[in-house]
C-alpha cells in the first residue's frame, strides 16, 4: 500500500514537472507576435503608374513599385499578409486586351493571399471571371454572393483562416448588390444575400467555432452611404461583435487614415479603404501580447 | 491518498492548461497606416520585365493607324451641336441599326449620347485604336429603347433645357429665339405625340445618367450588345478620312 502510494505520488510529481517544462516553454514561444496585414482595392487594371503631367495622380501608383514596397514589408516582418477588396478588373487597355490574366498573374507574383469579388469583376461575366482564375494563386473570399448554380461554384470560398506565427487571422469576403449595377447576362444566377446579416454569422462562426485571433472582412460594399437601407462599411462595424478590421472598396474613398468605429459591443473597430488605382497601400500592424485579462476597451489603436 | 494524488494530477493539468490558456497572445496594439506609392519606390526588376511584353503588344495596336482627321474634331465648337457629338451619333446611327434592324425587323429612328461621355477631342492628325480609348474609356454599350410620345416630348424639352450639346443623330429640333420649341422632325418626318419611336442609347443613360429620366418610361428594351467604343473603331476601320461638321440638327432660329 505503502509502495502504491509511493508510486502514485511520484508519478504525479514529475508528471507535474513534465507538464510544467513542456508548458514553460510553450506558454514563452506565444508570448508577443506581430502580424502586417496590407491591402489594396479598387485597383482597376492599372499596372503602370499614372504619367508625370497627369492632373489627379502625377507620378503615383505602379504594380512594380508596390511590389518593391510589399517586399520591404515581407522583409521586415515575414508574418505579412496581404489582401485586396474588389474591382481588380476594368480600368486600362491591359483588361481590355487581357481579360484580368495579367492583373491576377502580377498579383500572385506580389503573393497575394486573397481577395473579394467586385462588381466590375464580373464585367466579363461569370465566363469571363472563370477563364482567368488558373492564374490566380490566391483565394477569392464571399461570404454573401451564393455561386451554387454557376460557372464559378466551389471557386469562391465564404471565408478562410490563415495561421502566421501560431496566429489565426480568419479572412471573409462581402460583395456588393449587383441587380442594378451589374447587367443579368454577366452575373447569372449568381444570388446576393443580406450581408449585414451574413456578416454576423460569419464572424460569429470565425470566433467560435474557428477560436481566430484576428477576424478580418474585405469588403466591396462602400464606406458610407447616406441611405440606411443601403449597407456600408461603416454600419456594418457598427452592427457586427467579432470584426477587428474591414478592408473597404467600391466607393474609391481616399481616406488621410483608417477610421476607428464603435462595434455593436462598444468595442473598436478599424475600418480602411486606400482610394483607388494603386495610388495607395494600406498597412495594418496587430501586435499581440500575452494578457491575463482581456479588457477589449484596453486595446490601444494608432492611426 | 490514491484519490488525492490523481485530484492533484488533474489539478495540475488544469491550471497549467489555463495558465497556457491565458498566455496565449490577445492583440494588444493596432497601427494603421495608409502608404502612397509615388516614385521614390523603384520598381521592382521582375515585375517590369513580365509587364514589359503585354504593354509592348497594346502600344503596337493601340498606336496603328485606322484613318486621319484633316481637322480637329472638338466636342465644344458649336452652342448645339459640336463637331464630335454629331461623329459620334452619325456613327452610332450607321453601325448599329443594321444589327438592331437584323434582329427586330425595325429601324433606329434617332440617337442620344451625352456631351460628358465624349472624353475628349479628336486632334488633327491620325486616328488610332488609342483614340478610340481616349474618346471613350468606359465600357458603355448601345441600348435601343422604345418610347411613347410623351417621353420623346420629355427628351425635346430636356435636350432644350440642357447647356450642352448632347450628341443626337436622327432628329432636329428647331427653337426660336426665346428658345421656344418650333420644329421637331424625326427621321425627316415632323414628330408624332401618337407614334412610338426606337432611340438608340448608351446603358449609361438608360439607367438615369444624366439624369435622363424619360428613359425610364420605355415600352422595351433592345441590347445591341455593341459597345460605344467600338462603334467608333470598326467605323474609323472601314473609312480613310474622318470628318464632320456643326450643321442643322439643332439650331436657334433668329
Amino acid at each position: 500500500m505503502e509502495r502504491r502510494k509511493f508510486i502514485s505520488k511520484t508519478a504525479g510529481t514529475s508528471a507535474f514537472i513534465g507538464l510544467g517544462g513542456l508548458s514553460f516553454s510553450s506558454c514563452q514561444s506565444t508570448a508577443k507576435k506581430h502580424i502586417t496585414i496590407l491591402h489594396t482595392n479598387d485597383v482597376h487594371s492599372h499596372i503602370d503608374p499614372f504619367p508625370a503631367h497627369h492632373s489627379n495622380f502625377p507620378n503615383l501608383g505602379g504594380l512594380a513599385r508596390r511590389a518593391t514596397l510589399v517586399s520591404q514589408i515581407r522583409k521586415e516582418n515575414p508574418n505579412t499578409l496581404l489582401f485586396d477588396a474588389g474591382d481588380i478588373f476594368q480600368g486600362t487597355p491591359y483588361f481590355n486586351f487581357y481579360g484580368g490574366e495579367l492583373e491576377f498573374k502580377l498579383m500572385s507574383m506580389l503573393k497575394y493571399d486573397a481577395a473579394t469579388l467586385g462588381n466590375h469583376d464580373f464585367d466579363n461575366g461569370l465566363e469571363g471571371l472563370y477563364a482567368q482564375l488558373p492564374y490566380a494563386k490566391f483565394d477569392f473570399l464571399s461570404a454573401n454572393y451564393d455561386f451554387s448554380n454557376t460557372l464559378i461554384d466551389g471557386h469562391v470560398k465564404p471565408y478562410k483562416t490563415y495561421l502566421r506565427d501560431g496566429v489565426k487571422v480568419g479572412v471573409f469576403g462581402l460583395g456588393i448588390q449587383l441587380n442594378g449595377l451589374v447587367s443579368k447576362n454577366l452575373y447569372k444566377e449568381t444570388e446576393y444575400l443580406n450581408p449585414i446579416e451574413i456578416a454576423q454569422d460569419i464572424s460569429r462562426t470565425l470566433k467560435v467555432v474557428e477560436k481566430c485571433d484576428i477576424i478580418v472582412c474585405l469588403s466591396h460594399m462602400g464606406y458610407q452611404y447616406q441611405n440606411l437601407q443601403k449597407p456600408d462599411d461603416l454600419k456594418l462595424a457598427a452592427q457586427t461583435e467579432h470584426i477587428d478590421l474591414i478592408i473597404g472598396g467600391h466607393t474609391h474613398t481616399f481616406l488621410d487614415k483608417p477610421t476607428i468605429v464603435k462595434n455593436k459591443n462598444d468595442r473598436q473597430v478599424l475600418v480602411n479603404q486606400v482610394g483607388c488605382f494603386g495610388i495607395n497601400l494600406g498597412r495594418i500592424d496587430f501586435y499581440l501580447d500575452e494578457q491575463k485579462n482581456i479588457r477589449t476597451e484596453g486595446i490601444s489603436i494608432t492611426v | 491518498m490514491i484519490l488525492k494524488n490523481q485530484h492533484f494530477v488533474i489539478f495540475v493539468t488544469t491550471l497549467l492548461f489555463a495558465s497556457c490558456k491565458h498566455s496565449v497572445p490577445k492583440v494588444d496594439t493596432i497601427e494603421g497606416k495608409i502608404i502612397k506609392i509615388d516614385s521614390s519606390y523603384t520598381s521592382e526588376g521582375t515585375i517590369e520585365a513580365f509587364v514589359s511584353p503585354y504593354r509592348e503588344r497594346i502600344n503596337q495596336v493601340l498606336d496603328s493607324t485606322l484613318a486621319y482627321a484633316p481637322k480637329t474634331i472638338s466636342k465644344t465648337d458649336g452652342k448645339y451641336n459640336s463637331t464630335a457629338g454629331n461623329l459620334m451619333a452619325d456613327i452610332v446611327l450607321e453601325q448599329v441599326n443594321p444589327i438592331f434592324k437584323s434582329r427586330t425587323g425595325k429601324n433606329i429612328d434617332f440617337v442620344l449620347l451625352n456631351h460628358g461621355g465624349i472624353r475628349t477631342n479628336i486632334s488633327k492628325g491620325n486616328i488610332t485604336t488609342r483614340t478610340a480609348y481616349a474618346v471613350m474609356p468606359f465600357e458603355n454599350s448601345i441600348f435601343i429603347a422604345e418610347l411613347n410620345g410623351t417621353s420623346v416630348e420629355a427628351l425635346v424639352s430636356y435636350l432644350i433645357k440642357s447647356t450642352k450639346p448632347h450628341p443626337i443623330a436622327g432628329i432636329q429640333i428647331i427653337v426660336d429665339k426665346n428658345k421656344n420649341l418650333k420644329t421637331v422632325n424625326i427621321q425627316g418626318k415632323p414628330f408624332d405625340k401618337d407614334n412610338v419611336y426606337f432611340v438608340a442609347t448608351s446603358d449609361y443613360l438608360i439607367t438615369g445618367g444624366d439624369n435622363m429620366t424619360f428613359f425610364k418610361d420605355h415600352l422595351s428594351l433592345t441590347n445591341a450588345d455593341y459597345l460605344v467604343r467600338n462603334t467608333l473603331i470598326d467605323y474609323f476601320s472601314k473609312k480613310d478620312t474622318i470628318t464632320s461638321v456643326v450643321d442643322d440638327r439643332f439650331i436657334q432660329e433668329n
